[in-house]
């Protein structure tokens, strides 16, 4: 077999003559819409392959291809099909894209339908509380029994919450009072003294801010603390600007930073609410990380970030991708921080199929069903112990 | 191009020489290795731990005749560990014996201080300086890169594209022949795109039978062949979940199987029997779960592996 590609291919690809960079580049871009990331920079390392292993010999071509143009094991079947689809004159299969829901927007959907029973909000039926006592029932009561003047309160404590700023430790040292011996400066030191050590100079290192990535779930399930969670995602945003990464997921991944980035938190909700394609659609979570991964957290979004997924875990379909999708964020992400509000009530047992494939990669599971467990959800994210 | 010699002409050529020293490359592995000299690019070779990732640049060391230099990555790795570092006592030395012999100069004496004697190389440095012999470049193993922290990875980059490091006091040392790198990575961590572009990938996978059967008798040339033959069988039926029945936490690469063979060797027998390979069983599964598991299943994987063809 020579280096001239089958049929499968279509008639672009196909040069006049085995001319092997041009059967290359159709490879390559075979390759690109089956999703291997056959960039410039690779082809021309297997045109250089090919330069030392001769085109000749249909093993070497694969073995050059294989080694220049894959960069993971998940490259390896696709690269395998393509080839012998390109190469071997069978048809090229691509996997089909998933398919994308029809976008509605529902900026309606901001006021959210109350549960029959959440009218009053006053737990255990008593009738007159002291202020303090009422601010305490709203600082622990389920945001979904609230009523809709607790609510608009609860509102406006969430989106003025302060945020700590988490940290990571960065790799530059700077000069301190304590740490370890600098052993460059206190020699410099000695020099200006005439070779004599009055003071150890010392370093330590520095510390960077560490990003946050906060994934809110908006599916209907998950509708009663939508709004709340998108305020703390606001107040997180502001007191952690420029490290604070917002996407919501229902049916598909919406990115919200630059929505929730207004001054005015009614004015951002609006914003948010009219980016937000899918309120109250039905969840893929599983896809929708894929998608995150792939197009935000690879490339860096989710590297060493604390990342947060709000979401109860109920998905539609199969659990098994979501998993999969829950390692993959776990070997990138420095810790995952998963928030479901159904764990707040008494008696939760993580059923749901989706959660129970993604809590062997979650490193901390918290409740974030009210006020409350918001305020320890914030503490866990700048990585302080729960109360 | 490097200049050839007859082992390293060719892919098969490699693979030769390889097995002449002990290492079984199939032949993927050997046409990896092969245009990773050609080329003078990085292999990044990732696969589950103990497929032979690190024996690897060994066994190419060998073939080359050259130096192996190893840089074990772990968390929080930084420049002074991997690159250099000055070599501060000596130069404190230098100063004192400067003073006491009646110095003057203080610009003199600084110049002296930052020179490349009192430089310490590590790795990477070593790496770029050890090479001489265009035909026989060192070999640079940066192993398990995924345990080292994401910055570390544009360090990486940074050193493996021109093979050069400059050193603010000295200026850029760059390598005369630049040596063979290769990076090995059990995925605990994604490595990042832009590293894993410079290099050529290679997904290492665990051995089929004839070929773990091969690595086993060439490893162990003192080990009966049925022993050697039951312990690859039965290698192979542990990192299959389906014929298993179970999923251990941690399967055994190659490195288990011929530890397992040893330690089995040593105790003088012939064949895998139950009695010894519950006593072994330290050698090939590590995890107290998959021992009970192991345990539970023991006679099965035995009788299996010792009745299959």
């Amino acid at each position: 077999m020579t280096l001239r590609p089958g049929p499968a291919a279509d008639a672009a690809n196909r040069p006049d003559a085995p001319d092997v960079v041009a059967a290359v580049a159709g490879f390559a871009r075979v390759l690109r819409a089956a999703g291997v990331a056959a960039d410039a920079g690779r082809v021309q390392a297997l045109v250089a392959a090919l330069d030392r292993l001769g085109a000749g010999d249909a093993r070497r071509v694969y073995w050059a291809g294989r080694l220049t143009l894959c960069a993971g094991p998940g490259d390896l079947d696709r690269y395998d099909r393509c080839f012998a689809a390109y190469f071997g004159g069978r048809a090229l299969r691509v996997p089909p894209s998933p398919p994308r829901p029809a976008a509605r927007r529902a900026a309606a959907a901001l006021a959210f339908a109350l549960p029959p029973d959440g009218a009053g909000g006053r737990a255990g039926g008593a009738t007159a509380r002291s202020a303090v006592s009422e601010a305490e029932v709203l600082r622990t009561a389920d945001i979904r029994r609230l009523g809709p003047e607790q609510r608009a309160q609860l509102y406006r404590l969430l989106a003025a919450m302060a945020a700590g700023r988490p940290t990571r430790p960065s790799r530059r040292r700077a000069p301190s009072r304590r740490g370890a011996v600098d052993p460059g400066r206190t020699l410099r030191a000695a020099l200006r003294n005439g070779g004599e050590t009055i003071r150890l100079r010392r370093r330590s290192r520095t510390e960077r801010p560490r990003r946050v990535v906060l994934l809110l779930d908006v599916s209907g399930s998950m509708a009663p603390y939508a709004g709340a969670l998108l305020r703390f995602g606001y107040a997180l945003a502001r007191s952690h600007p420029g490290h604070t990464e917002v996407f919501s997921v229902g049916t598909r991944l919406t990115r919200l930073t630059r929505a929730l980035g207004g001054r005015e938190p009614d004015a951002a909700m609006a914003a948010v609410s009219a980016a937000i394609p899918d309120w109250s659609g039905g969840t893929r979570l599983g896809g929708e990380l894929k998608e995150f991964l792939d197009r935000y957290g690879r490339r860096g979004m989710a590297r060493g970030a604390t990342v947060v997924v709000c979401s109860d875990g109920w998905e539609r379909g199969d659990a098994a991708p979501l998993g999969v999708q829950m390692a993959r964020l776990s070997r990138l992400a420095h810790r995952v921080v998963w928030c479901n509000p159904h764990r707040g009530q008494a008696g939760y047992r993580p059923l749901a199929a989706g959660m129970r494939a993604a809590l062997p990669y979650v490193d901390t599971f918290v409740a974030g069903h009210s006020l409350a467990a918001l305020q320890e959800l914030a503490t866990v994210i700048i990585g302080g112990r729960r109360a | 191009m490097r200049e050839r010699s007859a082992e390293t002409a060719s892919p098969e050529g490699l693979a030769r020489a390889l097995e002449a020293r002990g290492y079984l490359a199939d032949e993927g592995l050997a046409t990896a290795a092969f245009l990773g000299l050609e080329m003078a690019r990085p292999l990044f070779l990732e696969g589950d731990a103990g497929v032979g990732k690190t024996a690897l640049a060994a066994a190419l060391a060998e073939v080359l005749g050259s130096e192996l230099i190893r840089l074990q990555c772990y968390e929080g790795i930084d420049a002074a560990q991997a690159l250099y570092d000055w070599d501060y006592p000596r130069q404190l030395l230098h100063l004192r014996a400067a003073e006491a012999g009646g110095a003057a100069d203080p610009a003199r004496l600084e110049a002296e201080l930052y020179d490349r004697r009192f430089l310490t190389a590590r790795p990477l440095l070593r790496a770029l300086e050890a090479g001489t012999d265009p035909a026989a470049p060192p070999v640079l193993l940066i192993d398990e890169v995924d345990r080292a922290d994401d910055e570390f990875d544009a360090f990486l980059l940074e050193v493996l594209s021109d093979f050069s490091i400059s050193v603010p006091e000295l200026g850029t040392i760059r390598a005369a022949v630049p040596p063979l790198v290769v990076l090995t990575s059990n995925r605990t961590r994604e490595v990042h795109d832009a590293l894993k572009r410079r290099c050529l990938y290679h997904w290492l996978p665990h051995p089929g039978f004839e070929r773990e059967l091969a690595i086993i008798r060439r490893r162990l040339p003192g080990a009966a062949e049925r022993l050697a033959r039951e312990v690859a069988r039965a290698a192979q039926r542990l990192r299959d979940p389906d014929a298993l029945g179970g999923e251990l936490i941690k399967p055994p690469g190659v490195a288990e199987s011929l530890d397992w063979t040893e330690a089995l060797h040593r105790l003088g027998a012939r064949h895998l029997d139950a009695d010894r390979a519950a006593r072994t069983l330290g050698a090939v599964a590590k995890y107290r779960e998959d021992h009970e598991l192991l345990r539970a299943r023991l006679s099965e994987l035995i009788g299996a592996a010792g009745t299959a063809p």
